[in-house]
């Protein structure tokens, strides 16, 4: 049976994946940044999954305005790396897992969610930059990983409800799987920021330390957040933090936080991260 | 059944938020951005801006926008930064490089600001009426130096893609 094993949240700055790729990493600027993720590099060594579902949202990079699905699902064999203007990233192929995803697809729309089935998908700084945080820079990316687009970027948005009411199903669906697969579910995103308009640069640091206490402790009080408290308090780009509440919906009732990081700025936005595992029950 | 309400935004100041209803709007500013994910178009684009985009169903405003790079202008014709950011990066350029022209600070005031902790929202961003009494007051952000006037400056700070 597979079972679920981690959460893992963690902002996606595109700059971030810049400065890795052009080894910027030690300059004073970046630094802070990156030491508070070097705990999480050893840790994820230590608990490399097997696969991870990862949370995400294109940033009009393989989705232009033709197609805009609230919820999606890769099920195929690996996902290629979009330009989004400046070159693609120079890292692996992401390889997909056709046997796990398909199973949660088809469980999901079962369940009454209705993903929208990709059998092609490039993926962006969204889940890339994640994945570098956590792993570094290998040649091949240790763990198979199932993207799941989420829309963050047009209004409306999925509700807080449904993104945890999701996530909650995610672990039905992986626990319901017969292989004998260890999984992570990450959301990643946020935290405030906004990168537009005269209000770009807002940072609410108080408001992110506090979704942070509730998402560990007492994620139901997020559910009913309306999408206009995200982007007033966290800006017009913080309502990304819905995607974090995927994957607490997918750790069960109670959770033990294992990390905590927080880093202000990385380009425009206030830099978040949790790692946490699913309490025994 | 909820009731869309797409006005409720309209309280937020300084900000644009990206509805269905604008979505429609820029579908075809938006959808030359999509056309600058390859070398090649970003090469045409630069080469000769005017003809490139007329070969997409703008309306003269986006197209104007587009070449005086008025971010806000575009966002105000449908445009969505994800999308727009296509059109800085094809030059080279960062988020904050494009993203503090919408501001009333230069980059490197932008950055600085940033270094310091970000915008603070207590400085009378959370809603239109808190924005009017702050201006009001004369209030000025408090981690934005002081004499803040745009220019055109180029940004040297280390976070730029």
């Amino acid at each position: 049976m597979a079972r679920i094993t981690a959460g893992v949240t963690t902002s996606h700055v595109p700059a971030v994946g810049a400065a890795i790729d052009m080894g910027r990493t030690e300059e004073p600027y970046w630094k802070p940044m990156f030491e508070g993720y070097e705990f999480s590099k050893r840790w994820m060594k230590d608990n490399t999954p097997d696969v991870a579902i990862i949370v995400y949202n294109d940033h009009a990079s393989f989705f232009g305005m033709e197609t805009i699905p609230t919820f999606a699902l890769g099920v195929a064999e690996s996902f290629a790396v979009c330009d989004e203007g400046y070159g693609p990233r120079p890292v692996p192929v992401v390889e997909g897992h056709p046997q796990l995803a398909t199973h949660l697809a088809a469980s999901l729309i079962l369940d009454d969610f209705d993903m929208t089935v990709l059998n092609l998908l490039e993926v962006d700084h969204g889940l890339t930059v994640p994945m570098s945080l956590m792993f570094g820079e290998p040649e091949r990316w240790p763990t198979k990983v199932i993207p799941l687009p989420v829309n963050v970027v047009m209004y409306p948005q999925p509700s807080g409800e449904r993104c945890l009411a999701l996530g909650k199903a995610i672990r039905e669906a992986v626990q319901n799987f017969d292989e004998d697969l260890n999984v992570q579910v990450w959301g990643t995103g946020g935290m405030s920021h906004q990168i537009q308009g005269a209000r770009a640069g807002l940072i609410n640091l108080p408001w992110d330390t506090q979704f942070m206490d509730d998402l560990v402790n007492d994620p139901e009080t997020l559910k009913y957040k309306p999408h206009l408290e995200y982007m007033r308090e966290a800006g017009s780009e913080g309502v990304e933090l819905i995607m974090w509440l995927v994957m607490r919906g997918a750790m069960g009732d109670q959770v033990d936080e294992v990390y905590r990081f927080n880093h202000v700025p990385a380009s425009n936005t206030s830099v978040g991260h949790l790692i946490m595992t699913p309490k025994e029950s | 059944m909820t009731k869309p309400d797409f006005r409720q935004f309209d309280d937020l100041p300084g900000t644009t938020i990206f509805t269905i209803e604008k979505a429609r709007e820029g579908y075809e500013l938006n959808q030359f951005c999509m056309s600058l994910r390859t070398a090649e178009n970003r090469e045409k684009f630069l080469a000769d801006e005017r003809a490139y985009l007329d070969g997409f169903p703008m309306t003269e405003a986006q197209k104007q926008a587009v070449l005086d790079r008025d971010f806000q202008a575009m966002l105000d014709n449908g445009g969505n930064v994800y999308f727009l950011s296509k059109i800085f990066a094809s030059e080279g350029k960062s988020y904050v490089q494009a993203v503090s022209t919408m501001t009333d600070l230069n980059v490197e005031q932008y950055q600085a600001m940033m270094i310091a902790g970000g915008r603070n929202i207590d400085d009378g961003w959370r809603s239109q009426a808190e924005r009017a009494a702050f201006e009001a007051a004369g209030g000025t952000d408090r981690n934005a130096p002081a004499g803040s006037q745009s220019t055109t400056a180029e940004s040297t700070e280390g976070e730029d893609a």
